[in-house]
């Protein structure tokens, strides 16, 4: 029996923006079905990362396997088992809800797009607004749309940044609760990149702090707050940010 | 589950279908310029007519050039304005996380600029024949080998400024209407090419639309179709069209390489 290849691996990755070394030789892997964060300050090189995983920047050194593909030379192989949400990105304003859900469960090649576009509409709350202008929501309506889009094609790997960054903490805990039940029920893997240490405690296995581009802690959010002899992993967060010695 | 390269052309079109049945303005503002640009063109005939036996015996080879010329300029503005509004609506990182290719994001803008030059043109024609009795349908198969050509040199020229904006940034948003402008005096749309100076002369006949609009004084005073100038537009804008293509994909690389999918948008 051949084992599948992790969903995401990473080896000795490098990317640099002049002489900012924005990526600075990182290596991980997420098992399949796992869930990996991505911790760090602004500038640490979280959405460098996960831009080079979708493919939408190359990076300089190093090799990145995604589901299986080497995502610098075949990204087209597993773009339509891969999907993310972002919000240094977003969806057409002037489209309606349906309508930019439409554009895209076309763009993925879904058989049944109406009824699946219904079913997440439903399921992230967003049912009564599906005829609005997208630009007319507010934005945590529109990140549950946005999430909505990225959950269209039942990706095998989602990719997150900051997925709950602009949301009340009522529904935040809501869309937590619902990505959870989602990765137990589809089995599929997650990279967040997120701020958030509640968050990255309750959704991620393991996770990776980034400083200046570097990977400086790794462990499971139990083990990192073992190690460090903190309460919790925000505490544990700002002592690795404020310590200078940890810098590789 | 797997889309095609049709399905994902189709749904970029469709993105575009639903934004202008959500604008009524956007509609009527494709169909504006050309309609005024004909009116003023045909009344400034009119009134050279009188006093110009040239311009008399022409019958409505303005009116022709200015619709044509509607056909470049729109034909350009269909494709860069299709990739702005990615740019505008940040949606271009969206875009190329999902399996769209580069290539059919081309193709998709190039169906984008067909349809939005038609609806643009097609008003303008129309309304000539009872403003100038003067219909450019009955030039008849020809009129689709004009149109053709220069609708395709007009998406190449927009392919062109696309590709500018993506590595530039939307500060060259407005070589979308400008650059093309800078093709108007040495295509010779308003008066044959024996009019520039002999030394700009082959740099004109470089040009497509050079070409077609002296296929279209042909047509309308001689009442032959140049069968040369056909063949010469269709050659150069395969040969440009190669260009513009290898120049997108290039710039597409260049914005991996940079980081530029992400960091776009006002």
């Amino acid at each position: 029996m051949t084992s599948l290849p992790p969903a995401v691996q990473v080896q000795n990755l490098v990317k640099c923006f002049g002489v900012t070394h924005a990526v600075d030789h990182i290596s991980f892997s997420v098992p399949n079905g796992g869930c990996v964060a991505l911790l760090g300050g602004n500038g640490a090189g979280k959405t460098t990362t996960l831009s080079i995983l979708l493919g939408l920047l190359v990076p300089d050194e190093g090799t990145v396997e995604v589901l299986g593909e080497d995502m610098i030379l075949h990204r087209w192989r597993v773009l339509n088992r891969i999907n993310f949400s972002s919000p240094y990105v977003d969806l057409p304003h002037r489209l309606t809800v349906r309508e930019n859900l439409t554009v895209y469960a076309r763009l993925f090649g879904l058989a049944d797009a109406k009824a699946r576009i219904e079913s997440l509409a439903q399921d992230f709350g967003v049912a009564d607004h599906l005829d609005k202008p997208t630009g007319r929501l507010s934005s945590g309506q529109r990140t549950r749309v946005a999430l909505a889009k990225a959950l269209l094609n039942d990706p095998d790997l989602l990719l997150l940044d900051e997925p709950t960054a602009s949301l009340d903490p009522d529904t935040a805990d809501w869309v937590r609760t619902h990505l959870e039940t989602w990765r137990a029920k589809s089995g599929a893997a997650m990279l967040i990149a997120s701020h958030n240490m509640a968050e990255v405690e309750r959704l991620a296995d393991s996770a990776l702090i980034l400083k200046q581009g570097k990977i400086v802690e790794a462990g499971t959010p139990k083990s990192l707050i073992e190690r460090h002899g903190r309460a919790n992993l925000e505490e544990v967060f700002l002592h690795v940010m404020r310590s200078p010695e940890l810098t590789s | 589950m797997k889309s095609t390269p049709a399905q994902r052309i189709g749904a970029l079109v469709l993105r575009h279908y639903y934004l202008f049945r959500g604008s009524w303005p956007r509609i009527l503002e494709m169909a504006y310029w050309p309609t005024v640009n004909m009116l003023v063109w045909g009344l400034v005939s009119q009134f050279l007519a009188e006093s110009s036996n040239w311009v008399a015996r022409s019958g409505g080879v303005f009116i022709g050039a200015v619709l044509l010329w509607d056909v470049l300029f729109r034909g350009n503005l269909g494709v860069a304005l299709a990739f702005l509004e990615e740019m505008w609506s940040r949606n271009l990182g969206q875009l190329f996380v999902s399996p769209l290719r580069p290539i059919e994001l081309v193709a998709a803008m190039l169906v984008m600029s067909l349809l939005r030059t038609t609806v643009g043109i097609l008003p303008a024609a129309l309304l000539a024949i009872p403003f100038f009795d003067f219909s450019i349908f009955k030039l008849g198969w020809p009129l689709l080998a004009f149109y053709a050509n220069l609708l395709f040199f007009g998406g190449v020229m927009g392919l062109g400024v696309s590709s500018l904006v993506l590595r530039f940034g939307l500060g060259a948003e407005s070589l979308a209407w400008v650059l093309i402008f800078a093709l108007a005096p040495i295509s010779c749309v308003y008066y044959p090419i024996s009019v520039l100076p002999t030394w700009v002369q082959p740099l004109a006949w470089a040009l497509p639309s050079t070409h077609v609009f002296e296929g279209l004084r042909a047509a309308l005073m001689d009442g032959r179709f140049d069968i040369g100038h056909f063949l010469a537009a269709l050659g150069l804008n395969v040969l440009y069209a190669a260009g513009a293509t290898i120049l997108f994909l290039s710039v597409f690389q260049v914005a991996r390489k940079k980081g530029l999918l992400l960091n776009v948008g006002e």
